[in-house]
């Protein structure tokens, strides 16, 4: 074994306890194709552990009612299950007050309400919004949708090959046309984690609010949106040990209350009569409807989890495997590694040459191994790579160097298929 | 499901993808039709030539995953020669084989074909292996353009007559 291996191997087990970490997720004992899953599509959604499962079983079975409106046992339960949830996402991307973070169906509808609640508000004909080419159509689609509606323009930051914004460029692009830069924390594609800190303080210095999709970012770095200094942020629960179906939108209080609702319904409101409705105070104006209570719940107690285990222990663990991850790789013929920034999560976006990625998916999956493949949902990025698709591992916590080692066998078993 | 998923791609790619049958433009087709599967950018075009009612040229090309280009490859090989009816036969055949509609046993005429059989336990890739037929019935239609995602997604609409 070359020293790289020795150095990464013994960085890993210093860290982490993986093993025990395992052992808190049933699913990791699957077999699939009769070999021992390895579970490397962390950047699609993260697996469960008991604690989570056992808190919903829990709920469930003797906490769930509606909440907010009956003053009976059950509904006083619920609501206090709920509200804890959300004072412990407050907790974890240390937000000001609890009434700053938003329960939402996940990324993607937190995105989507800032683009009505404040974007239909604010952005006028002829404004500009501003991306990057590294995002996810989440990240994309609502905006164009607004942009669209409204006549405006959206203009992005283009990348270098390794997968870096180009922060020059970027700041090129703010004139007195700029309303909103929205920008994704971590590329889901290639795993860049972009310098958002100081591009909110660029955005601000000329005036521009910042929303950060940190779909990627929640599960793998320890947040704080006080130091980060962003308007809003937007994170799922799956990618981050929880239950599907619930998210968070953060946003100041300030540009909060001052916002539109999204959806109309019940629990948003403060009266309503057929002449006029006055809206709740934020978080409830923007929670209409019954809200996915068990979910929140999970999520809580996967934020528990999670602080048990330590985010700055997961950061560092899973840059470990990284580093080992992207030294195996780089070592095999036939591998092209897409996405090469300094600084970056655990997310390797790899293509194998004279073989289609989907190949690669199917032959992987007949060694257990789950990887995902295709275009990420980040179109325009792959345009900018001269690809259609690549093959994508992206690893978690609870992934290990054995792991990365079944990869790479896996991707010689391919390469000798295609031989 | 292991072994038959390698032993699929063995048999079929160590050939057809490495060196694709009537792979090519064709000058002048009397039909062709354009497939894509917009979810994995499988892309490929089908263009053959009648003489009276046999499929007297056919080719195809584009750019697409091996078991998209081995069966397109195997199809243009198969139906090459064979009339109009025969042809939308194999069709048939091979697209119910595919989806796990019948058994490769229940196919008469689908012959070395019978590797595809396995694909029907990969649900994520029968897509791939069918879409060249749909292109080739699409073509024998005289519809330009077939997709897999559109109102007309062969996973969940029968195949049209001509």
């Amino acid at each position: 074994m070359n020293t790289p291996f020795t150095s990464s191997a013994s960085a890993v087990s210093s860290i982490l306890d993986v093993a025990r970490v395992r052992a808190d997720f049933p699913i990791l004992q699957l077999t699939v194709a009769g070999k021992p899953l390895v579970y490397l599509d962390n950047a699609a959604s993260s697996q469960m552990p008991q604690a989570v499962m056992d808190r919903l079983r829990r709920y469930q079975t003797s906490e769930h009612a509606n909440i907010h409106r009956a003053v009976h046992y059950l509904s006083e339960t619920a609501t206090a299950a709920y509200e804890a949830a959300r004072s412990k996402v407050q907790r974890f991307i240390n937000a000001r007050e609890a009434r700053e973070v938003i329960f939402t169906s996940g990324t993607t509808e937190g995105i989507n309400l800032v683009a009505h609640g404040w974007g239909r508000q604010h952005i006028k004909a002829g404004d500009e919004i501003i991306l990057t080419v590294l995002e996810h159509h989440s990240n994309i689609v609502p905006w164009q949708m607004l942009a669209l509606e409204k006549d405006a323009t959206i203009r992005v930051v283009p990348i270098n090959d390794a997968g870096e914004l180009l922060l020059d460029e970027y700041e090129a692009l703010f004139n007195e046309r700029t309303r909103l830069v929205s920008v994704g924390h971590v590329s889901n594609a290639l795993g860049s984690i972009n310098p958002v800190k100081a591009m909110i303080a660029l955005a601000h210095a000329h005036g521009v609010p910042v929303l950060v999709d940190g779909a990627q970012a929640a599960p793998h770095l320890a947040l704080d949106v006080q130091a980060l200094d962003c308007d809003f942020y937007a994170f799922s629960g799956h990618k981050l040990c929880g239950p599907t179906g619930i998210g968070v939108l953060y946003g100041r209080a300030a540009l909060l209350e001052a916002m539109q609702p999204f959806k109309g319904g019940g629990d948003m409101i403060h009266t309503v009569t057929f002449e006029k409705t006055t809206y709740a105070p934020i978080p409830n104006k923007f929670e209409a409807g019954t809200p996915p209570i068990a979910a929140a719940v999970g999520l809580g107690a996967a934020v528990d989890y999670l602080c048990g285990i330590g985010m700055p222990a997961i950061a560092a663990h899973e840059h470990a495997l990284l580093r080992y991850a992207t030294e195996q790789l780089s070592a095999l013929p036939g591998v092209r590694l897409f996405g090469t920034a300094q600084d970056k999560a655990a997310v390797l976006s790899f293509a194998l040459a004279g073989i289609h990625p989907h190949d690669v998916g199917t032959l992987l999956n007949q060694e257990g191994v789950a990887v995902r493949t295709g275009h990420h949902c980040a179109q325009p990025l792959m345009q900018r790579l001269g690809v259609t698709a690549t093959s994508r591992a992206s690893f978690a916590f609870y992934n290990t160097l054995a792991d990365v080692d079944a990869l790479v066998a896996g991707i010689r078993t391919v390469q000798k298929v295609f031989a | 499901m292991s072994t038959d998923a390698k032993a699929l791609y063995q048999e079929v790619i160590l050939d057809h993808n490495r060196k694709p049958r009537n792979y090519g433009e064709l000058a002048h087709p009397s039909h062709h039709a354009e497939g894509v599967n917009p979810l994995c950018g499988d892309h490929i075009h089908v263009a053959l030539d009648l003489k009276g009612d046999s499929v007297e040229r056919i080719a195809f090309h584009g750019e697409s995953c091996a078991i998209c280009k081995a069966s397109a490859s195997m199809m243009t090989a198969a139906v090459k020669g064979k009339s109009t009816a025969n042809a939308k036969t194999l069709i048939h055949e091979f697209v119910d084989m595919a989806t796990g509609r019948s058994a490769a046993q229940d196919s008469p005429h689908i012959g070395r074909l019978a590797v595809f059989s396995g694909i029907s336990a990969l649900p994520m890739r029968v897509k791939c292996a069918i879409l060249p037929w749909h292109t080739l019935q699409a073509a024998f239609n005289a519809e330009p353009c077939v997709s897999t995602e559109a109102e007309a997604d062969p996973m969940h609409t029968p195949l049209g007559d001509a």
